[in-house]
């Protein structure tokens, strides 16, 4: 099967000698090259294997990166995330690749184990190949637990907490592994440590069962949406060209779809309140896992017993493992099996539907239907599939791989619909509770070519300066970020200088005060927290570096709230010291309303109406939030851009490759 | 790999130059992208903003005397200062520049002659040079000694003798009164 090319390089000369020394050329030509034959007919559910193996080599990478600036340390993690996002050279890009990454390792993953159960890929002879895939799931989602701890925010802290509870329901040893687990009696700095260290091994162990996989891959060769046995070579061809373009051009398809979200939604995944540092004495009102965790924590609060839904979680994941011999169907490919492609189908909706119920409260309904779908779950595997194979009489087989077949595109229109409602649910968890939607406001940086508005956010630092900073920190913003919104050099000496900061200790060991200087932070109204509180009637001011990633809403969230104070409705009774406000989860707020007219006098004859100092300073606050902003979208066009080109040119390079198959 | 990928019906002639053609565009376009990718995973490891920000430091230098010196942090870096005597200044300047290996006069090298301000690391491979505290080693010609490898600086921080190939840097740096440098 060797190609003219290929036996022009295996007989040069350079290439011989090493050859003879170290048949390296010869063992990658048969792993991913000319002499590893290939079903002619996959179709492109079988890309994902090669994009999964993508996104792992993009994970280790940009994770040995975040290694290089992350502080592994409770005091230090979410700082020093701050740090990448805000300070590292392209700290921001590396991170959202990462973080992202995640999620689209899950998404990947979970297209090829669907596409390997609906063409029943894990029957004989490929039942280790599966179950090393199985493994291979279940090493991934400790590393992604892992790696959602250590940004230490108030879900990573949770997360940690729930997730590592789940071993106290072992009984009699429980809580010893617990406390193993903690190296403490709750999740502390130790957990952090070790937790890091694990989420940088994990990767490693990843490839190492991913080798096992490909060489298990490679002993029968890949399955094919027929599902029957090649019976010659006319129904194969060498892997190189035919699948390295195919391939080839998938992982740039897949990278648009990845960069948009790295670039115009990062954290369309993700959960606000990870942007909230860790409070080990305050749980989130509403706490969900990742997205891709969603149908197994579903599972588990289906079971009204400790031990028993950790039990039934942990069991949805293992009887994967067995699914080879719990599947009786002697056919492979769900295309001729018509009953079992319903049951495929009804499968796949029960697994979108424990997803969309675990983001969810358990009471009421959801309640019900989770239990339902955790039913069904388990009858699918234990006993449709095994009856379904005497009971099913599936379609003729045809004679061979090569021989005209049947057309997928239903299903694959079918599949599509489905993942992107998988995709849904990073966006939809419940909002909070007592408090309506905050209405959607016009902000200059929104949408794809958004830009901050300058003159918008420089009124709005006034604002902060002179009113919000009495009381809360702005701490991930340093003086010098200022030369970002428009000052100059001098401009922001003379800020800085325009307060007293600590330092020291001098030569005679004391502490002393200096002004400040541009690579000062900004300089917290308040010493700790204890002194906050005690300034503000027990009520913590937060800190506003991230509100507006930080808050379900951003931006709208934080003007509604801005501008929704008025006397309470008859009826409410409000607690001593508290203030009504529409829009508070709770509607009973510490702060009394921050924005009056007229409060400042802005340098540009703006009039500093409430709505407008309201629109000002959360314009401000977006960007102290999301410096990165106008760089990403610019950055994100470009790369679109290319994207797109290079997935073109590479279409046309398939189709001139493949002419001569087709 | 894809501009490699010729198919085994190659042929000659308009359709394979249209081919071929179509073959190294989106070879290089991958290339291009592949480079332009690695940018940012090379730059990150250059020194991040609040890294940069960091670059004066203001020290107070009264408490110093005659003969003196004082080691201060800059940049993580040490930063001499010694405030020299009238014989130390004399004997900077009573040579023939062009005779050293880094030819550089003392007034060149000093914004107030009693006061020397250098980078405190040695040219030749990074280590601190002795001679800050009066009870070190100075080197043959009174200055600073690099025990790592032998080199000999003067009391204009010059490299005299040894394996270091320049002087000891002056850094950029301030009076903001008599008494107070600012380094950076």
């Amino acid at each position: 099967m060797a190609t003219p090319s290929s036996s022009k390089f295996f007989g040069n000369p350079v290439v011989k000698w090493i050859e003879h020394r170290l048949p390296i050329f010869s063992f990658v030509d048969h792993s991913l090259g000319s002499q590893y034959p290939t079903p002619k007919n996959l179709s492109y559910w079988w890309n994902f294997g090669s994009l999964a193996l993508a996104v792992l080599m993009v994970m280790i990478v940009s994770g040995i990166v975040l290694a290089m600036h992350f502080t592994p340390h409770v005091t230090m993690a979410f700082d020093s995330t701050e740090r990448i996002m805000r300070d590292v050279n392209y700290g921001w890009l590396i991170r959202y690749i990462h973080m992202n990454g995640a999620s689209f390792f899950f998404i990947v993953v979970y297209i090829h184990i669907f596409r390997g159960m609906y063409y029943g890929s894990y029957k004989a002879p490929r039942e280790i190949l599966w179950g090393l895939g199985v493994v291979i799931l279940l090493l991934l989602m400790a590393t992604a637990f892992m790696g959602y701890v250590l940004p230490w925010g108030q879900m990573s802290f949770w997360g940690a907490t729930v997730i590592t509870n789940l071993f106290s329901a072992i009984p009699l040893v429980g809580d010893y592994i617990v406390t193993w687990l903690w190296g403490g009696f709750a999740v502390e700095n130790s957990t952090l440590n070790r937790f890091f260290s694990l989420h940088f091994l994990m990767p490693f162990l990843i490839v190492g069962v991913v080798v096992l996989h490909v060489w298990a891959l490679h002993v029968h060769g890949s399955s094919n949406p027929i599902g029957i046995d090649a019976k010659g070579p006319q129904d194969k061809i060498p892997f190189h060209p035919y699948f390295t373009v195919k391939d080839a051009f998938g992982l740039t398809v897949f990278f648009i779809v990845f960069a948009a979200v790295i670039f115009f939604a990062p954290n369309v995944f993700g959960e606000p309140d990870n942007y909230i540092p860790a409070n080990p004495l305050v749980t989130p009102e509403h706490i969900v896992p990742e997205w891709y965790f969603l149908p197994y924590y579903a599972i588990l609060r289906a079971i009204p017993s400790k031990l028993l839904g950790v039990v039934a979680m942990f069991a949805s994941i293992l009887v994967l493992f067995i699914l080879p011999w719990l599947d009786t169907s002697r056919v492979r490919s769900a295309r001729f099996r018509p009953t079992y492609r319903w049951f495929f189908w009804i499968f796949v909706a029960d697994c979108v539907v424990l997803g969309y119920i675990g983001a969810k409260p358990p009471e009421g309904w959801y309640l019900h239907i989770g239990r339902l779908a955790t039913a069904w779950y388990f009858a699918h595997f234990l006993i449709v599939l095994p009856f379904l194979g005497w009971f099913e009489r599936p379609l003729p087989l045809p004679a061979s791989i090569s021989e005209p077949v049947l057309k997928g595109a239903k299903a694959t229109l079918m599949a599509l619909a489905i993942g992107f409602g998988m995709l849904g649910f990073g966006a939809g968890p419940a909002s909070a509770a007592g408090a309506p939607k905050p209405p959607a406001q016009k902000w200059s940086f929104d949408g794809v070519f958004g830009t901050f508005d300058a003159a918008s956010r420089q009124r709005g630092f006034q604002v902060y300066r002179e009113v919000c900073g009495a009381c809360h920190a702005l701490k991930q913003v340093y003086y010098r970020h200022l030369r970002d919104i428009g000052f100059s050099e001098d401009e922001v000496k003379a800020i800085a200088a325009s307060v007293e900061v600590t330092d020291g200790p001098n030569d005679a060991g004391e502490m002393f005060q200096r002004p400040g200087r541009p690579s000062d932070r900004f300089k917290s109204p308040f010493a700790n927290d204890n002194a906050a509180r005690a300034g503000n009637n027990g009520a913590l001011p937060v800190d506003l570096s991230l509100i507006t990633k930080a808050r379900p809403g951003g931006p709208d969230y934080l003007h509604a709230l801005l501008t929704g104070y008025s006397d309470p409705p008859a009826g409410v009774k409000l607690s001593e010291g508290m203030n009504y406000n529409k829009y508070f989860p709770g509607n009973q707020i510490a702060m009394p309303q921050p924005l009056n007219a007229d409060q400042v006098t802005y340098a540009d004859g703006t009039k500093a109406t409430v709505e407008q100092m309201a629109k000002d300073v959360t314009t401000f606050l977006a960007w102290a939030a999301e410096p990165e902003l106008e760089a990403r979208k610019r950055m994100g066009m470009k790369v679109m851009i290319f994207l797109v080109v290079l997935s073109a040119l590479l279409f046309f390079v398939k189709r001139k490759v493949w002419s001569d198959v087709h | 790999m894809v501009n490699t990928a010729h198919s085994p019906t190659a042929s000659h002639g308009a359709e394979g130059t249209r081919r071929d053609f179509l073959y190294l565009t989106a070879g290089a376009f991958g290339v291009v992208g592949a480079g332009a990718t690695m940018w940012p995973f090379i730059h990150q490891m250059n020194p991040s903003a609040d890294v940069l920000a960091l670059s004066t430091t203001e020290v107070d230098v009264a408490p110093v005397a005659e003969g003196q010196s004082i080691t201060v942090s800059w940049r993580g870096k040490p930063v001499f200062i010694r405030r020299r005597t009238q014989a130390e200044i004399q004997a900077a300047r009573a040579i023939n520049i062009n005779e050293l290996p880094d030819p550089q006069a003392d007034q060149a090298r000093v914004k107030k002659p009693e006061w020397l301000i250098l980078v405190g690391v040695c040219t030749h491979l990074g280590c601190v040079p002795l001679g800050q505290k009066t009870t070190d080693q100075r080197g043959e010609f009174g200055g600073w000694f690099c025990p790592c490898h032998g080199s000999h600086y003067d009391t204009s921080g010059r490299i005299r003798k040894g394996p270091a190939p320049a002087n000891l840097p002056v850094p950029a740096y301030e009076f903001l009164s008599d008494t107070t440098v600012r380094i950076g």
